[in-house]
């Protein structure tokens, strides 16, 4: 589904992703692992296409498209969701409402017909039920006066009504405390499917916990320096990041 | 280029939609003005002696005015010789009695504006009284309205039919000598809407009247009159548009609003005159006085615009709190782009006890614009218990443009209470990336925010202004809303 070749990119000059390789399949749960400053967001950035990142090397492929070529509504509506580490508030935009029209514009550039408002709240009350989230969320304008948890959960409900083949969620833990963690990583697993692969990009491994990973990829100075099962990050909780910066620091 | 300044950029290249020219004949008098064409207008208008007297009167104190200056635009002098004072469609009959009277190209240039009198009549209930240029060619729905004892007609009618309520109210709001351009209209205005809501009568429709300069050269000075007595209530819509010309055109009406004991006036404008092209040339000169007096016990005046045309707009639809428990409302969205100005706001004078006011203001900027809120908040001496809160928010859209705000207060009374609030913001790239992402245009995006953003305003308006409001801020920033 994502090839992503050799990516290099970065901002104002400065290089931040420096040949970043990754395949993931239909299906794959993803989890992108690094410390602080080693390119995670970076990452996210340049995949939902923030303008303000330079790509200046690499390419990435979407079912074989060219992605880096599309702009960055195009990739929403291709199939492209990203929740964002920090969600923006828009007031006086119906939460609803917003997701009806980005629903309809996605369905628009497939071809389906547009949903009128009876059967998009059809689809909106039974995504609710699937993520056991109730309707607080609803009636309220974009993110606007929502507590930190509700954000991160908005978020999820936004992927859970839009339906993408592909779900990059930056840091969709943090700020968050235990319980809070736990209903959006609930809401997620509740979207796993063999059509659609998530890649989560996290600091910590706790995440990890509720939102068991396929593959696990720990990014270290814009590179993947190793790449491995759910127990690497389960390595890492126990030994740092420091530890594999040593080894590839030693392997060079 | 960022994303938002090039969505900018896109939206400042935005052409005027309503720019045709309706070939219709009009009767006009000469240029300029001098008392013999005060004499001119009102002998064509057949008007009784006292009009002809205030028209005079207003006229000789004009002369002795200057034009204000303290507002924060900027064009150059007007020349008053210059400008045709009258001009009428010529009619075959006349006087039109039925829609169907009405020269069909007149009918069709408001089937261009999507205002087909016939179907609003049938559909939506609305009552029309439009004015083109100076003289008001149909008034629908009067003799529905004339069961209940609502008069509403043009102004000229009213001067014919009813000149002791026109004696009685004209002037007793915006006297004729309130200020330069209020003067100037009591002394050469031409026409304008009249309306009259009996003892205890709930107006069944929202009346409504649409304005559109069509002559080439002519001022349009209109006259707005609504008296509402005890009890009654009335909603009174206004719409305005303006043909694409490269000259400035002036308008300067004045509308008096009065509420009795325990009546409620709710008047609501969308304001969409030509606003000039991309370069700031042409465009009209929205120049209006607007105010309304709470003159009874527990009366309400509420004030709500769009205001996205004019080249210069300049305006401050005022309430005069006299009755006791009496309240005052303005919510206001203005918004500016190329090289437009806006300096507008509201004056709310408290002088009766428990008077209460609300004032709610978004201006937005856009291209070039300057958007200023100007407001005053008045409480005399008596008026113990008075409240009042304001709320100012602007919204800008790229660099260039720019956010004033001016609110005055004064207190005389040590029992006010008195809030305000103000906030200035940009569309940020963040929101446009965040709704990209989610798979909306830039164009959406901006259209979202922006109404969203204007809301609270909207909200006060009837359910079918909102709409038009809603689609005007998006052609007035792009092509749709989303």
């Amino acid at each position: 589904m994502l090839e992503i070749r050799n990516l290099c990119a970065g901002i104002g000059g400065k290089e931040i992703l420096q040949g970043i390789n990754l395949r993931v399949n239909a299906g794959e749960v993803h989890a992108i692992m690094g410390p602080n400053g080693s390119g995670k967001s970076t990452l996210a950035q340049v995949l939902a296409g923030r303008d303000s990142y330079e790509v200046t090397k690499g390419e990435v492929l979407f079912q074989g498209q060219d992605l880096l070529a599309m702009a960055p509504e195009d990739r929403a509506r291709e199939g492209v969701f990203m929740a964002f580490q920090y969600p923006v508030e828009i007031p006086g935009v119906n939460n609803t409402y917003f997701l009806k029209a980005a629903l309809n514009a996605i369905r628009k550039h497939r071809g389906l017909p547009e949903l009128d408002a009876v059967d998009f709240l059809k689809l909106v009350r039974e995504r609710m039920k699937l993520m056991e989230m109730d309707d607080s969320l609803i009636g309220r304008s974009v993110n606007e006066g929502f507590s930190g948890g509700e954000k991160k959960r908005n978020e999820i409900f936004h992927m859970a009504v839009l339906d993408p083949k592909l779900a990059i969620l930056d840091e969709t833990d943090s700020g968050l405390d235990i319980d809070a963690l736990k209903s959006v990583a609930e809401g997620v697993n509740a979207l796993r499917s063999k059509d659609r692969a998530i890649v989560v990009i996290t600091h910590y491994q706790r995440l990890l916990n509720y939102i068991v990973p396929d593959f696990v990829h720990v990014l270290s100075n814009g590179r993947i320096v190793r790449s491995g099962g759910k127990e690497l990050a389960l390595d890492l909780e126990a030994k740092g990041y420091g530890w594999l910066e040593e080894t590839v620091e030693a392997a060079r | 280029m960022s994303t938002a300044t090039h969505t900018i950029q896109e939206l400042a290249n935005k052409e005027y939609k309503y720019g045709f020219v309706t070939d219709i004949e009009s009767e006009v008098i000469p240029r300029g003005l001098n008392e013999e064409i005060i004499r001119t207008i009102s002998a064509k208008k057949n008007e009784p002696q006292f009009m002809l007297e205030w028209r005079l009167k207003a006229f000789r104190h004009w002369l002795t005015m200057k034009e204000p200056t303290w507002a924060n635009v900027h064009y150059p002098a007007i020349d008053y010789q210059n400008i045709i004072y009258y001009s009428a469609p010529k009619s075959k009959k006349e006087g039109p009695k039925s829609l169907s009277e009405i020269d069909p190209e007149l009918l069709s240039m408001y089937e261009k504006l999507g205002i087909s009198l016939q179907e609003q009549e049938r559909l939506s209930g609305v009552a029309v009284d439009a004015v083109f240029d100076s003289v008001s060619v149909a008034t629908t729905f009067r003799s529905k309205l004339a069961e209940l004892g609502i008069i509403f007609c043009s102004f000229s009618e009213a001067v014919q039919e009813h000149p002791e309520l026109v004696k009685k109210y004209l002037g007793s709001v915006v006297p004729y000598t309130d200020n330069f351009f209020a003067t100037l209209n009591s002394a050469v205005f031409s026409d304008g809407s009249f309306c009259y809501i009996p003892k205890g009568v709930r107006c069944p429709m929202e009346l409504s009247t649409y304005f559109r300069i069509n002559a080439k050269d002519t001022g349009q000075f209109e006259r707005t009159l609504i008296i509402a007595e005890e009890g009654s209530y009335v909603s009174y819509l206004e719409g305005c548009t303006a043909p694409m010309r490269d000259e400035n055109q002036l308008h300067a009406a004045v509308v008096e609003l009065i509420a009795l004991d325990s009546a409620q006036i709710k008047y609501s404008t969308v304001q969409n005159w030509y606003p000039g092209d991309k370069q700031g040339k042409g465009g009209i000169y929205n120049f209006v006085t607007k105010r309304g007096k709470c003159v009874g016990v527990n009366s309400k005046i509420s004030w709500t615009q769009v205001e996205t045309g004019s080249a210069i707009t300049w305006k401050y639809p005022s309430c005069i709190l006299q009755g006791d428990n009496s309240v005052g409302e303005f919510y206001s969205v203005a918004l500016t782009n190329h090289y437009q100005q806006a300096d507008t706001g509201t004056k709310m004078i408290h002088i009766g006890k428990n008077t209460r006011s609300t004032i709610v203001s978004k201006g937005i900027s856009a291209g070039h614009g300057q958007n200023t809120y100007r407001g005053a908040v008045k409480i005399m001496k008596g008026a113990t218990g008075a409240r009042n809160y304001s709320q100012c928010d602007s919204l800008l859209l790229g660099d260039k443009c720019g956010a004033h705000t001016f609110p005055y207060i004064e207190v005389k009374n040590s029992t006010a209470q008195m809030e305000h609030e103000a906030s200035t913001s940009k569309i940020g790239e963040d929101q446009i990336f965040y709704c990209k992402q989610r798979g909306l245009s830039a164009e959406d995006a901006v259209s979202m925010i922006v109404n969203g953003f204007c809301k609270e305003v909207f909200r006060e308006l009837p359910m079918e202004f909102a709409v038009e409001a809603q689609k005007l801020l998006g052609v007035s920033l792009e092509g749709s809303v989303g």
